[in-house]
């Protein structure tokens, strides 16, 4: 299918993102971008190692040139220290394309959405161009989207776990309500997961850990691919009502 | 001169700037950030910023993450 993806300015004509972390390997890691179709992925900013600098580089893996960057704030607990750490990025990297991530707390690593919020509004009056990571609050996201964020990424559920979509009703509300892009990012497992984020209308589904850490990556990237167009096509298609007793497809007409 | 990199003491003799820093550590400009107590150098810059002792130097790179 043909049908774009446009996100601060940039279009894309795969809607699946995938994280870098957690792969056994960076080869194997590209792998599974390739496998995905994946155009866009997310990159931490870490201090470079200088006792060994033979450790193989993201960089030469996954091509910048290639695939499209988009440096996170993992790890981050306050406005500052995401802040710090996107100036630092946006000087590595040389764009303004970011994805903000707040946390809380590191048992759920839940957004802290006051602290996310603020960083939204510095980063944005310092020029980035913010795809914000977020609980499933409706009235959030809609701070986050007035405050000029150009992507609202609500958590599917927790990261790394793995849990699926568990609010399919406010995911929902978030994508009526938005006029960018709605990406579920986070708590993606399986690639039924995936299509039931794209079966609610969402843009676009971000993940790391499912495909970093099924047993065969690349091949469950090639069924997050699938699941990511299927539930992209189920949903432009419109699905059929639901109902509560069988109404048989063969015609009753000329039973004999 | 001692200078902190990265969390890890060096020292270094005469003076050195961001560029010769780096030239040092065998690291290619290109693929990192560099900040110098907590303000970002830009690397257009590196070459005329002079350390000065005691100076907290990060030096960050893009690396796998989620």
């Amino acid at each position: 299918m043909s049908e774009m993806f446009e996100v601060a300015g940039r279009k894309l004509s795969s809607r699946l993102i995938i994280g870098t972390g957690k792969y056994e390997t960076y080869q194997q890691n590209a792998e599974a971008a390739e496998a995905a179709g994946a155009e866009m992925v997310t990159v931490a900013v870490r201090r470079v190692n200088l006792t060994d600098k033979d450790k193989p580089l993201l960089v030469d893996y996954l091509d910048p040139e290639k695939y499209i960057y988009l440096p996170n704030t993992a790890g981050c607990f306050t406005a500052e220290d995401a802040i710090r750490t996107l100036r630092l990025a946006r000087e590595a990297g040389g764009w303004n394309l970011v994805k903000l991530e707040v946390l809380s707390d590191q048992k759920t690593l839940y957004p802290d959405m006051e602290e996310t919020l603020r960083a939204a509004k510095l980063l944005i009056a310092d020029g980035f161009e913010v795809m914000v990571y977020c609980s499933d609050d409706p009235v959030y996201a809609r701070k986050l989207e007035d405050a000029g964020c150009c992507a609202i990424m609500p958590l599917g559920s927790l990261i790394g776990s793995g849990l699926g979509i568990i609010n399919p009703v406010n995911i929902r509300l978030i994508v009526e309500q938005s006029s960018v892009p709605v990406i579920v990012d986070a708590g993606v497992g399986t690639a039924s997961d995936a299509a039931v984020a794209m079966e609610l209308g969402c843009d676009g589904v971000l993940m790391n850990t499912a495909i970093a850490e099924a047993k065969d990556p690349t091949l469950m990237a090639s069924a997050m691919k699938h699941a990511v167009i299927a539930g992209r096509e189920a949903y432009l298609a419109g699905r059929m009502a639901k109902k509560r007793y069988a109404d048989p497809s063969s015609p009753l007409a000329g039973l004999i | 001169m001692d200078i902190t990199v990265n969390g890890e003491e060096k020292r270094f003799e005469g003076e050195v700037s961001v560029a010769g820093l780096l030239t040092a550590l065998a690291l290619e400009p290109k693929k990192i950030a560099v900040e110098r107590n907590l303000e970002i150098v830009p690397k257009s810059l590196y070459g005329e910023t002079e350390l000065a002792d005691g100076d907290k130097i990060e030096i960050v790179q893009f690396v796998g993450g989620g």
